[in-house]
């Protein structure tokens, strides 16, 4: 470490106070980002402090990565430089909520379980239910762009944020649009954020639309043999009146990682469909998905009751992080396509992967989006050079006009083979700019982002 | 405007495509807002080279550019602030595609809101934002702006059904951002330039998310003797988690006004109706309906009226989409707000504009979207005595200040454009207005683009500039000090 890094953590300690750093090696382990490690750990309290943070990073130019519950801190390239660590799980109050308007502002360090208890109490909800819920920020959820089953109906982030307040790289505090549910004051920055893994700014709070807990809410699943049947239910589903809040076709590897109650049985494929109103809303949906799943060939239909049915749903949203954790050296792709091709799509991914001779598992969402998991146990570098030709396939596969592939987990040693966002794209100088105008010293996870952003 | 340039508009886009005559100016001055600014000269691209090709033109003479669709704005977004030249999109006007299994359409800006709807009608589809002039108003007008509209409430504003653009930059690329697929990897950049009231790029193509047609519509009009009775059915409506597909308030002024000209069957006597649509599934719809008439009813409608079909919804709905135009027979000039405020605080806010509205000689009526606290009061003025102007904007102001002191914003839909550019440090810090203005430089570094708009002017920190009265041919005066355009 050079001399300046030397006499840095006291002036860290000067913002947060010294027991809100550190720069002993064993807690800084934790903060890892593929392998490289920060030389110091701060945990500021308010927004305020972060500001002054990242003023001082700026000024001193060391590379910071903001962190929640570090659960998808691998998401991205290697970071070319590390420096700072900034936790923001301090910050993590509920700043104002407004039952009655249906708006919330919180920090961005609270937790989405703390939250999710919060709004319940008010028989509300955020539909960001989204991998390691148990454990993951709202930041860290928005930050790294996970998306969750519920998007079918309610859209990702960029859908139900209000309003945001975040560090730019030279130290202020700014923010754009607002609390209310409709603004269009200004630009609205805040919609770069979702997505951008804090390559922008550090997220210090965040305004929400939020959402009434529906009375009754009830989920489906059917099962088929062969993947074109199981996609094509899923189409009419989404073009059917029946608006339903979550939709998501699975294989039978995925099946078996869910450990779930509910299995596919004799099924090679499962779709499953959830969807919440009153009585006669419910009873609708049963009949009309029945006679749908009838004429598309399922191979079973049932409509699990509690606790099985939440436990089945809450596999399906935490997909990847089970596949991490029964293979921490998985790698898995996300690939979004036109709804029609997702089929296709599918088809085609699975041919590549058994050309390779790997096995692996598919969770997709209705609205265009596949999460395809590659399931290598193995570690070794053929196996690593085999996973790798694959994803290179798959990556390259997937460079057509309207379909989209990157590798949002996959082990370090891949990202030296791959580039996990995928060959640049047109738009790619648009988003130097924008990435020059919020962190113009480059201090924020130099490297991690899209073409080394 | 120098000679060179015009001529060589002229020359790649022919006669027929460049209006630089004084009386065609001056259809070209204003739009739906008060604010007036004169252009140089008009083109009318038919491609997107067209557009790249004068863009570049621009930037070699060093002259303002401004797009524009069917000028319908209500903040002077698409008028040529410091002159300079409009870029029409009346000629680029095409649906390029529907997709209607992925239900997706992709058209040139100059598509109308209303044709495009008419379009995919037969699909079982619809675009689902509706501004009150979508008969006119376009795509590519709709996406500068953000632009929202009474069913937004359930459906989403236009940046959540915009999927990917084209775009000509003011520094002469063609770009495509986003696609037909959701989550494009990288930044979100469709959610930046969606919105930028045409400060960022000149959108060319748009590629759109379409939304199936709800199978069974319900529409109530309650009817108030007691504005508050109105205002609180709403807070209850949202408080119960309710969300009506659209929740619309008029007061009796307005009513009055409206049901003169449209016949839509308003009672006359009344102090507010609400006019509430539900749509979803038949079962869910009944539901629905019912929860909201017991609400209304608790809260003191004298009456709650539901349309027996669809003749009678469209009368309704006829009555709400036209009612500007209906005020606009009772004065030459009047002034729309356009604030927003937390739904909760709706009964407060009304009778604080009632109150500003007396305590400044005027009556101002309301019409708004009640279900998402966006306001809409309509001050009447004569645009030809400037005391009388003067006070209509400051008595706007004081409504806005009241909206902000809420918790609110200073504009739910229309955006800040050339009207409301003073008023945004009411809401941003210098800090917050600092970095929106390195974004506008990143992609707009000259400022040629729709100069003039969004910023505001002045250096003082949180200071707000008196607004100046219009004046034809505004847009040939210089830029004020401090304006940073070439």
């Amino acid at each position: 470490m050079s001399s300046t890094a030397k006499a840095m953590p006291s002036r860290i300690g000067d913002i947060v106070g010294a027991a809100n750093m550190t720069d002993d090696p064993r807690e800084l382990a934790a903060y890892e980002v593929d392998g490289v490690r920060p030389s110091t750990v701060a945990r500021p309290g308010t927004a305020d402090e972060v500001a002054e943070l990242v003023k001082l990073a700026a000024a001193e130019k060391l590379a910071v990565i903001p962190t929640g519950a570090r659960t998808k801190l691998g998401i991205g390239m290697p970071p070319a430089r590390y420096d700072l660590a900034i936790d923001m799980r301090g910050l993590d109050r509920v700043i104002s909520y407004d039952p009655g308007d249906l708006t919330l502002s919180v920090e961005a360090g609270i937790p989405l379980a703390k939250l999710a208890a919060t709004l319940a109490e008010h028989k509300q909800f955020l539909p960001l239910s989204a991998p390691f819920h148990d454990r993951a920020t709202v930041g860290g959820t928005l930050a790294s762009g996970v998306d969750s089953p519920l998007r079918q109906a309610y859209g990702t982030a960029r859908d139900f944020v209000l309003g945001m307040e975040f560090v730019t790289g030279d130290g202020a505090l700014a923010k754009s649009g607002g609390r209310v549910v409709k603004n269009v004051s200004g630009y609205d920055l805040h919609k770069l954020m979702p997505g951008a893994i804090g390559s922008l700014g550090i997220i210090t709070r965040i305004n929400f639309k939020t959402f009434p807990l529906p009375a009754e809410a009830r989920g489906w699943l059917a099962g088929f043999s062969r993947h074109e049947d199981a996609f094509a239910f899923a189409q009419s589903i989404r073009k059917s009146p029946l608006a339903p809040h979550t939709l998501d076709i699975f294989d039978r590897r995925a099946s078996a990682l869910f450990h779930a109650d509910v299995q596919l049985d004799k099924s090679e494929w499962g779709v499953a469909i959830s969807a919440a109103g009153n009585k006669k809303v419910m009873e609708r949906c049963s009949h009309d998905l029945q006679t749908v799943a009838g004429t598309a060939n399922a191979s079973a239909f049932s409509a699990p009751g509690e606790p099985q049915r939440s436990a089945l749903w809450q596999r399906i949203r935490d997909f990847p992080a089970l596949v991490v954790e029964h293979s921490p050296d998985a790698l898995i792709v996300k690939i979004t396509s036109l709804p029609t091709q997702m089929g296709e799509v599918a088809q085609r991914l699975q041919s590549i992967a058994a050309n390779s001779g790997l096995s692996f598992a598919i969770v997709a969402r209705g609205a265009g989006v596949i999460y395809f998991a590659l399931l290598s146990t193995e570690r070794d570098a053929p196996a690593i050079a085999r996973i790798a030709q694959c994803a290179r396939e798959i990556l390259s596969a997937a460079a057509t006009s309207e379909q989209r592939a990157t590798i949002p987990w996959c082990p370090t040693e891949l990202k030296r083979e791959i580039n996990i966002w995928g060959a640049p794209r047109e738009d790619f100088p648009l988003m130097q700019r924008v990435k020059q105008a919020f962190d113009p010293y480059n201090i924020f996870a130099p490297g991690r982002f899209v073409g080394g952003l | 405007m120098d000679r060179h340039l015009l001529r060589e508009l002229e020359q790649f886009l022919g006669k027929n495509s460049v209006l630089s005559r004084p009386e065609d100016l001056l259809l070209y001055e204003y739009d739906g807002s008060v604010e007036i600014a004169r252009p140089q000269c008009i083109v009318f691209p038919r491609t997107a080279a067209d557009v790249v090709h004068i863009a570049a033109l621009a930037n070699r003479y060093k002259t303002p550019i401004v797009g524009r669709g069917a000028g319908t704005g209500l903040s002077g977004g698409a008028l040529a602030r410091h002159g300079g030249i409009i870029v029409s999109f009346a000629r680029m006007n095409q649906i390029l595609e529907i997709d209607a299994d992925n239900q997706r359409a992709v058209v040139q800006p100059g598509v109308v809101n209303a044709d495009l709807n008419a379009a995919v009608a037969y699909l079982g589809l619809h675009f689902a934002p509706d501004p009150s002039s979508q008969k006119a108003c376009t795509i590519g007008g709709n996406v500068s702006e953000n632009a929202g509209g009474p069913h937004t409430l359930a459906y989403g504003v236009t940046t959540n059904h915009v999927l990917g653009l084209e775009m000509v930059m003011p520094t002469g690329e063609l770009v495509r951002i986003g696609g037909k697929s959701v989550d494009a990897p990288g930044y979100d950049l469709c959610g930046l330039f969606v919105g930028s009231e045409g400060t960022l790029a000149l959108v060319t193509e748009i590629t759109v998310k379409l939304t199936p047609l709800p199978e069974a519509i319900k529409t109530l009009l309650a009817i108030y003797d007691r504005v508050d009775g109105a205002t609180e059915t709403v807070v209850e409506i949202t408080a119960r988690g309710i969300t009506p597909a659209a929740c619309e308030m008029l007061d009796g002024w307005t009513l009055r006004a409206v049901e003169a000209w449209v016949h839509a069957g308003f009672p006359l006597d009344s102090a507010a109706v609400l006019l509430i649509e539900v749509d979803g599934l038949r079962e869910a719809v009944e539901q629905q309906a019912e929860d909201i008439g017991e609400i209304c009813r608790t809260h003191g409608a004298r009456e709650v009226r539901v349309a027996r079909d669809e003749r009678e919804r469209d009368l309704l709905w006829k009555g709400r989409k036209n009612a500007f135009g209906a005020v606009g027979r009772l004065s030459p000039t009047y002034y729309v707000q356009d604030g927003v405020i937390p739904r909760t605080k709706l009964p407060q806010t009304l009778r604080e504009i009632d109150r500003i509205g007396k305590e400044n000689g005027f009556e101002i009526g309301n019409i708004f979207h009640a279900g998402d606290g966006n306001l809409h009061p309509i001050i009447l003025f004569d645009a030809r005595d400037p005391k009388q102007f003067e006070r209509a904007v400051s008595t706007a102001d004081a409504i806005i200040r009241f909206c902000i002191e809420m918790g609110g914003a200073i504009t739910g839909e229309h955006g800040v454009g050339m009207e409301k550019d003073r008023l945004m440090p009411l809401l941003f810090t210098e800090e917050d207005l600092a970095l929106m203005r390195r974004v506008r430089d990143a992609f707009n570094p000259m400022g040629l683009l729709n100069p003039g708009k969004i910023f505001p002017t002045g250096k003082g920190c949180g200071e707000v500039r008196i607004r100046p009265m219009p004046q034809r041919g505004a847009g040939n005066s210089p830029p004020v000090a401090g304006e940073d355009f070439a």
